[in-house]
């Protein structure tokens, strides 16, 4: 029935768990104890790296059954094409259920209403928290990570939400040991992380070593950017070159995939993971900051946007 | 640089190592780790941008607890109040870093940064010496095992590099620490501040000739490995494909190794119902863009995550624990622990409970307090009669628990060992409690 495995690593056999094991490791065991003590678990998959990975330990955590939650997308509709086939190619290829909360749609009916700097990220709250409660999700796989940014290094990696959506980091559950607790009063539910402890660079190392397709967008392409508050975005129905901000011809690759209107590219040859390994290691800014317009609103503006119960 | 392959086989070769740090508030902990990362080069050039605008807009220097202090209270008050992971590698290996608060009001984020750490720095602050917090946080780091602990005497430089009182503070730990057992206390004289055997090696203490702290955790020996010890396997989840393929027949036993090791062939028992079997395979996933099947392994160690299959066909489910048939456990439904009290309220005799044990949640009753660690008094630390437990207070009780455990005591086991108490009715986590050995050596 089964082969036995005959990979370098199998051979070394080593007694001690090393860094990117011990990260899966840990990942597939937060999949398994949310699939044993909620009912209704859910991923939300954006076709970004991180829930790309996070897709990919859900698999590896119940091989060779299949997955045993649906998928959410919260599409702002200024997502890139690219991302969108993915999304829709991984779920049919793999026979998953996608829900998906349309912004675009709030914004059409009224429920939503159009910023006036046109980025959509935030916008995405409320559309989450109504598709929550609507298929009474109660455990909800974000791929945040904590090297991200400062408010997201004191998440839990079992994080409460109250009936409102709303995170409250003074008072955050002790967690302690790997004993994840996850009870909950009804209304309530829980934020789960399994990608707390990976950096950037382990996400890229992984999908290296575990040859994980991703959107072309992911590596270095030709595209018409121009440059606005220090970042490169591209030309597109929902970026357009304000006078005296000059389009060119760029070699640029995304390091982050969010909105269309807020996410910014980055000059890069890098063509593989092992490429992006390479420039991952060496870069100097962090990939929020490299890319990423509406963390720069404020100085807690990812705290702000995760009480009101944001990813 | 290193080529992409020889990246990823130094990435795979290398250890972890978890930290905490732990002192009282105004020690200069966030500075401390501020100064670690800074030095290590592990902040990027937009973050400390961000931290040099907040700071000159607030009228003073670059402030490095800024780089770790990341609520909007935080930063208001000037002090921590939850745990903040950092990441940091260096070219010997990567360290995941639990920033936690000083303040004793949050002393139950330091020990939920404590319980996975393999190395404790427990910050002094040169001019004050030991204080009830530096007690209290040694008892942490005694009663969780943490298998390190660095006592950073910090604010050297504001004592005149002084060796004495270097030495004094150090003895002075070293008493505490001795009477809770914790063997591997490495005390360094330190500035955050200034940067004085942080990460570079300091003119000024020319009397001291150990390691920088770097140096120390560089060094340091990563989670013990209970790969030799008796295997524990508590069961998550059980895998029934049910398809129409090769894995029709399929039942696999989800779960991470807690101890030893598991090999195909082995004889276990299957707690608590104590049936005798044996390992008919180990299984890996194999993931593609397509396809999700499995690979079968000789044997898993502690820490990596499988699927087990039995040999025979009895009844296992989540809540099993699959040990060693040559070094069963047995199980319990009484047990003798220490606890840590991380709630507003109060604990009292008779409080009924939920325990949570490895995979197993139950019923609990606390039928016992049999007293109380003092932290408060200098010198001696000591165990009072107590009739109740407070927020922080570190206690020795007695439960009765619904359903029969596979447990075994802490200190020869820390996952199997381990267990929280939580709040039926609202699900807060109440305690972290380790359970005693027969002599109930600890307090």
């Amino acid at each position: 029935m089964t082969a036995v495995l005959e990979s370098p690593e199998a051979k070394l056999n080593t007694t001690t768990v090393t860094e990117l094991d011990a990260l899966e490791s840990e990942s597939i065991f937060v999949f398994r104890e949310v699939a044993a003590e909620f009912e209704r678990p859910v991923i939300l998959f954006s076709g970004g790296k991180d829930s790309i990975v996070m897709l990919h330990l859900a698999r590896k955590a119940f091989a060779p059954a299949g997955v045993p939650f649906s998928l959410l997308h919260v599409d702002t509709g200024h997502n890139f094409p690219e991302v969108l086939d993915y999304r829709d190619a991984t779920v049919n290829a793999l026979g998953l259920r996608l829900e998906v909360a349309s912004v675009e749609e709030y914004i059409a009916d009224g429920r939503l209403r159009e910023r006036s700097d046109g980025t959509r990220n935030p916008l995405q709250t409320i559309p989450l928290l109504d598709a929550i409660n609507g298929h009474r999700f109660d455990a909800v796989f974000g791929g945040g990570r904590r090297d991200e940014e400062r408010a997201r290094a004191k998440e839990r990696i079992f994080s409460l939400r109250d009936e409102f959506g709303q995170w409250d980091p003074r008072n955050q559950r002790p967690e302690l040991w790997s004993l994840y607790n996850g009870k909950h009063r009804p209304g309530e539910h829980v934020r789960v992380f399994p990608l707390s402890n990976w950096t950037e660079l382990d996400v890229w190392n992984y999908i290296e070593r575990e040859q994980i397709p991703l959107p072309s967008i992911y590596y270095a392409h030709e595209r018409d950017v121009f440059e606005r508050d220090g970042m490169l975005l591209g030309v597109g129905p929902y970026s357009q070159p304000r006078d005296g901000e000059v389009v060119s011809n760029r070699v640029v690759r995304y390091r982050t995939v969010g909105d269309m209107s807020c996410t910014g590219a980055v000059a890069s040859t890098a063509k593989s993971a092992a490429e992006v390994v390479i420039e991952v290691a060496a870069s100097e800014l962090t990939e929020r900051g490299a890319t990423r317009a509406d963390d720069r609103v404020s100085e807690a503006a990812m705290e702000d946007r995760k009480r009101e119960g944001y990813f | 640089m290193s080529t992409p392959t020889e990246q990823s086989f130094q990435l795979a070769q290398r250890q972890l190592l978890r930290l905490a740090t732990a002192g009282s508030v105004d020690d200069g902990k966030s500075t401390l780790v501020g100064r670690l990362l800074h030095d290590c080069k592990a902040i990027l050039a937009d973050q400390i941008a961000h931290v040099q605008t907040v700071s000159a807009a607030r009228g003073g220097d670059f402030d490095f607890a800024l780089l770790t202090d990341g609520l909007r209270a935080e930063r208001e008050q000037g002090i921590t109040i939850d745990v903040a992971y950092r990441y940091f590698a260096t070219d010997k290996r990567s360290f995941i870093l639990a920033d936690c608060p000083g303040h004793v009001q949050y002393t139950r984020n330091t020990v939920t940064g404590a319980s996975t750490a393999d190395v404790v720095i427990i910050l002094v602050d040169a001019r004050h010496g030991v204080l009830e917090q530096t007690r209290r946080h040694l008892a942490v780091a005694g009663l969780l095992r943490v298998p390190h602990v660095v006592l950073a005497v910090n604010k050297i430089d504001l004592v005149g590099y002084d060796e004495a009182v270097f030495t004094g503070i150090a003895k002075d730990v070293n008493e505490v620490a001795d009477q809770l057992g914790i063997a591997d206390v490495h005390a360094i004289p330190v500035s955050a501040l200034v940067g004085d055997n942080v990460v570079e090696r300091s003119a000024q203490t020319s009397w001291y000739d150990g390691p920088t702290l770097l140096e120390y955790l560089e060094n340091a020996n990563g989670r013990t490995d209970t790969s030799q010890q008796p295997l524990r396997f508590p069961v998550q989840y059980v895998i029934r494909p049910q398809t129409d393929d090769e894995y029709r027949d399929y039942r696999g036993y989800t779960g991470t190794v807690a101890s030893g090791t598991v090999s195909v062939g082995d004889p276990v028992i299957v707690l608590p119902a104590g049936r005798r079997t044996s390992v008919a395979g180990i299984d890996k996933a194999v993931v593609t863009a397509t396809s999700t099947t499995v690979a079968e392994r000789p044997s898993a160690v502690a820490g990596e995550a499988v699927t087990v299959r039995l040999a025979d066909d009895i009844d296992v489910a989540r809540g099993s624990v699959i040990v060693a048939a040559e070094a069963s456990p047995g199980t319990r439904r009484e047990l003798a622990a220490t606890v840590c009290w991380l709630s507003d309220r109060p604990l009292t005799v008779g409080a009924r409970l939920l325990i949570k044990h490895t995979t197993t949640t139950a019923q609990a009753i606390v039928t016992k307090i049999t007293g109380a660690l003092d932290v408060t008094s200098a010198g001696t630390l000591s165990v009072v009669p107590a009739t109740g437990l407070e927020l922080n207070d570190i206690g020795k009780v007695q439960l009765k628990v619904a359903a029969p455990l596979a447990a075994d005591p802490y200190s020869s086991n820390a996952i199997t060992g381990s267990f929280l108490l939580i709040d039926a009715h609202d699900g807060w986590t109440l305690a972290a409690g380790m359970i005693d050995d027969e002599e109930g050596e600890l307090l």
